[in-house]
C-alpha cells in the first residue's frame, strides 16, 4: 500500500479508536462530566494532560519555529513547559483541595464576590475560544495537506468526531481519549525524529544525536553554525533577540501557562492534593518526551536542509541547481510550503540569511521541518509506509486533544459557572448535565466556523489569551492562596489593572498602530508577547496596595484558605 | 504537637520547600539559558556546549525532576506530621503491622 492510503488507514483506524473509547466512558452524572468523578489516576491524568497541553502548533510548527529562531527557540520550549514547575508547586494541589470544579469557582469563592466569577468566566471562554479557533484550522490544514479533502470538509469531519466525545463524555470521555491520542501523536513525533537522528548522526536517540558527530566527524551543532554564518543567517548557537525580551516572554509563556483554564482544570480529575503533585511531573514528564525532541529535530532538519542547498555530493560548496533538487523538495514546493524565486535566472537556489549581500531566493514555511521530516528519511532508509502514514493522525490527535479540552471549559463555564452559580441556583443536576451537553454542542459548531473562516488574527490573539492569563488568573489564585489578608477589592482592582494595561499594549501595537510594533518604540523593548510578565507586576503591584487600605476578608473566607492549605 | 502547632509546622515548612525549588527553577530557566549563557558556552563538554544545552534541553528535565522532588518532599513531610494522605498511609501501614 502507498503512503496515501496508509494515510487514510491510520486516521480511520485512530478516529475509530477515540469513537469507541467515547462510547465506553459516557459521562452519567455532572461530577463525570465536569472533573471525570474526581478518581482519574495521576499517570493517567498526566497523560490526557499532556495531550491536552501539545497542541497543533506544538506537533507541526514548533520545530520550526525553534530551527528559525536558533537557540533563542528556548523561549517556546522552556516557556511551554516551565509553567508546570509554577502550576505544581503554587496552584494545583490547593486548587484541588478546594475541591469544586472550576477556576472562576475559585475566584468567585475566595473573593467572595459574582463580579469576580462573572469576570473571571469571561476570561476564561475568551481565552479557550481563541485558542480551540486555531485547533479546528489545524485539524482542516491537516486533512487537506494529506488527504486532499478541502479544508471546510477536514473542519467538518473534525467537528464531528469532536462532538461525539465531548458531547457524550464529557471530561470522563475527553480524558481517555487523551490518553488514546497522546500515544498516537508521540509515537508519530518519535518515529521519523528516530530515523532522522540515524541519518544524520548515527545516533538513535535525537535527543544525543543533536550534540553527537555527523557522518564527517565534526560536531553537528559546529557544522550548523559554520553553515549558518556562510549563508548569511545569524549563528544557530548566538542570541538573535534581545536579552530582555528573551526573558519577559519567557515568562510571560510560563506564567500564561500556569493561568490557563483548560490546563488547570485537568487537576480537579485527580482524587486528592498529593495526587495533583505528582501528576503534574507525570504530565510534564510527558510533555518533556516531545519538547525534548522538538529542538533536535530543528537541528537536524536546519542541517540537512543548509546542506542539501549548500553541499554537492563530494562536499563541495555550491548553490543546488533547480533541476538536482530533491524529491521531497518538489513535492513541498506544490503545497507551497518551501517557495522558490529565482531573482538572478541562473537555475541555482541562493539561500541566504539577513546579513548576506546575495538576495534570499528560498523561502522555507516552518511547518515543513516536522512534516517533511518521514519523506526525507525515506531517501536513505526503508522507513515503512505505515509509519510515514501516521504523521497525519499525529497530527489530528494534537489538534483534537486541544479542542476537546478548551471545549470542555467552554461548556463548564457555561453551564455550571454562569447557570448554576449565577443565574439560576437552584437547577437540578440533570438539568445542568443536559446545559454542559448544550452548551460543548454550541460551542464546537462556533469552533468549527471559527476554523473554516478564520479571524485574521489568531496568530496575534494567542501572544493576548497568554498575556491575559499571565495578568489576570495567576496573581488572583497564587494571592488567595498564600495570602489570608487578600481581599476582594484587592484582587479585582488588581486584575482591571492588570487586564487593562495588557491589552491595552497589545491591543495597541498588534491592532491599532501595527507599523510602530518594532524594538525601538517597545516600553523597556518587551515585544508584545512578553508583556504580560510587566501586567503581572501591575496586578500584584495594585492588590497589595488596595488590600492594604481595605478591611480584610470575612472570617469565613480566612477559614477556607486555612482549610485549603492543608493537604 | 497540638492540631494547630502541626499545621503551622506544616506550612512552614511547605513554603521553606517552595522558595528553594522555585530558586532552582529561576536559575535553571532564567540564569543560566538567558543571562549566563554565553559565560557557559565557553564550557564545551564534547559535543555538549552547556549554555546552549541548557536551554534546549537541561532546564526542561531540571524542570521534572523538580515537581518529583516537591511530590516526594511533601509525601515525607506528610508522614513526618501525620497528617493528610502521607500520614493516612502511614497509619494504614501501622494497623497493617500491628
Amino acid at each position: 500500500m502507498n503512503v496515501q492510503a496508509w494515510t487514510f488507514v491510520m486516521v480511520a483506524l485512530s478516529f475509530a479508536l477515540y469513537i469507541g473509547v467515547a462510547i465506553w466512558s459516557k459521562a452519567r452524572s455532572t461530577g463525570d462530566f465536569y472533573v471525570a468523578g474526581s478518581n482519574v489516576h495521576p499517570v493517567v491524568n498526566g497523560m490526557a494532560t499532556a495531550a491536552d497541553w501539545m497542541s497543533a502548533a506544538s506537533f507541526i510548527s514548533m520545530a520550526g519555529m525553534i530551527a528559525a529562531l536558533g537557540r533563542d527557540g528556548s523561549v517556546y520550549l522552556l516557556g511551554w513547559t516551565g509553567g508546570y514547575v509554577l502550576l505544581a508547586l503554587l496552584l494545583a494541589p490547593y486548587l484541588r483541595k478546594f475541591g469544586k470544579y472550576t477556576v472562576p469557582d475559585f475566584v468567585g469563592d475566595r473573593y467572595y464576590s459574582q463580579l469576580a466569577r462573572v469576570a473571571a468566566v469571561v476570561c476564561a471562554i475568551f481565552v479557550s475560544f481563541t485558542y480551540v479557533a486555531g485547533q479546528m484550522r489545524g485539524v482542516g490544514i491537516v486533512f487537506s495537506r494529506f488527504l486532499n479533502v478541502n479544508v471546510s470538509v477536514g473542519v467538518l469531519i473534525g467537528m464531528g468526531i469532536v462532538f461525539f466525545y465531548a458531547v457524550l463524555g464529557g471530561m470522563k470521555g475527553i480524558t481517555y481519549t487523551q490518553v488514546a491520542q497522546y500515544c498516537v501523536l508521540i509515537f508519530a513525533y518519535l518515529v521519523p525524529a528516530i530515523f532522522i537522528s540515524l541519518m544524520m548522526t548515527g545516533n538513535p536517540i535525537p535527543q544525543m544525536g543533536m550534540v553527537g558527530k555527523g557522518a564527517d566527524g565534526s560536531y553537528l551543532l559546529e557544522r550548523l553554525d559554520g553553515l549558518s554564518e556562510a549563508l548569511g543567517f545569524h549563528r544557530y548557537t548566538g542570541d538573535h533577540m534581545s536579552m530582555i525580551n528573551v526573558l519577559c516572554i519567557m515568562g510571560a509563556l510560563m506564567i500564561g501557562t500556569a493561568g490557563l483554564p483548560h490546563v488547570i482544570i485537568r487537576f480537579y480529575t485527580v482524587p486528592k492534593a498529593s495526587a495533583a503533585r505528582i501528576s503534574a511531573g507525570y504530565a510534564l514528564l510527558f510533555i518533556a518526551v516531545l519538547y525534548t525532541t522538538a529542538p533536535a529535530v530543528a537541528i537536524f532538519a536546519r542541517t540537512n536542509l543548509l546542506e542539501t542547498v549548500r553541499y554537492d555530493e563530494n562536499g563541495e560548496q555550491r548553490d543546488l541547481k533547480y533541476e538536482d533538487a530533491p524529491e521531497w523538495f518538489l513535492n513541498w514546493e506544490k503545497t507551497e510550503l518551501i517557495k522558490f524565486n529565482d531573482k538572478n535566472g541562473d537555475g541555482a537556489v541562493q539561500y541566504r540569511g539577513e546579513f548576506s549581500e546575495t538576495p534570499n531566493e528560498l523561502e522555507v514555511s516552518n511547518d515543513i521541518m516536522v512534516l517533511a521530516n518521514p519523506e526525507i528519511a525515506q531517501m536513505r532508509y526503508n522507513v515503512p509506509n505505515w509509519v510515514v502514514g501516521l504523521v497525519a493522525a499525529g497530527g489530528l490527535a494534537a489538534a483534537l486533544s486541544t479542542a476537546a479540552g478548551l471545549l470542555l471549559v467552554i461548556s463548564t463555564a457555561v453551564a455550571h459557572d454562569l447557570l448554576k452559580g449565577w443565574a439560576k441556583p437552584d437547577m437540578s443536576e440533570k438539568k445542568e448535565l443536559l446545559a454542559a451537553r448544550v452548551a460543548a454542542g454550541a460551542a464546537v459548531c462556533v469552533a468549527g466556523y471559527f476554523g473554516m473562516n478564520p479571524p485574521g488574527f489568531v496568530a496575534e490573539v494567542v501572544a493576548l489569551a497568554f498575556g491575559l492569563a499571565a495578568s489576570s488568573f495567576f496573581p488572583a489564585i497564587v494571592m488567595g492562596i498564600f495570602s489570608k489578608r487578600m481581599n476582594k477589592q484587592g484582587a479585582v482592582s488588581g486584575m482591571i489593572a492588570g487586564i487593562g494595561f495588557t491589552a491595552a499594549y497589545i491591543v495597541f501595537y498588534k491592532y491599532i498602530r501595527p507599523d510602530l510594533d518594532e524594538a525601538k518604540i517597545w516600553l523597556w523593548g518587551i515585544s508584545p508577547e512578553g508583556i504580560g510578565v510587566v501586567g503581572m507586576c501591575i496586578n500584584f503591584a495594585v492588590s497589595v496596595v488596595v488590600c492594604k487600605l481595605t478591611p480584610p476578608p470575612p472570617e469565613d473566607v480566612q477559614r477556607m484558605v486555612d482549610e485549603i492549605r492543608l493537604p | 504537637m497540638n492540631v494547630e502547632e502541626r499545621n503551622r509546622a506544616y506550612w512552614r515548612k511547605n513554603l521553606q520547600y517552595l522558595w528553594i525549588l522555585l530558586a532552582v527553577w529561576f536559575a535553571a530557566s532564567f540564569l543560566c539559558s538567558v543571562v549566563f549563557v554565553e559565560q557557559l558556552d565557553k564550557i564545551q563538554i564534547g559535543g555538549y556546549r552547556i549554555g546552549f544545552y541548557m536551554a534546549q534541553q537541561g532546564a526542561i528535565w531540571i524542570f521534572v525532576e523538580i515537581i518529583f522532588l516537591y511530590a516526594w518532599l511533601m509525601t515525607r513531610l506528610e508522614k513526618r506530621l501525620q497528617i493528610g494522605n502521607g500520614g493516612e498511609q502511614a497509619e494504614e501501614r501501622e494497623e497493617a503491622a500491628s
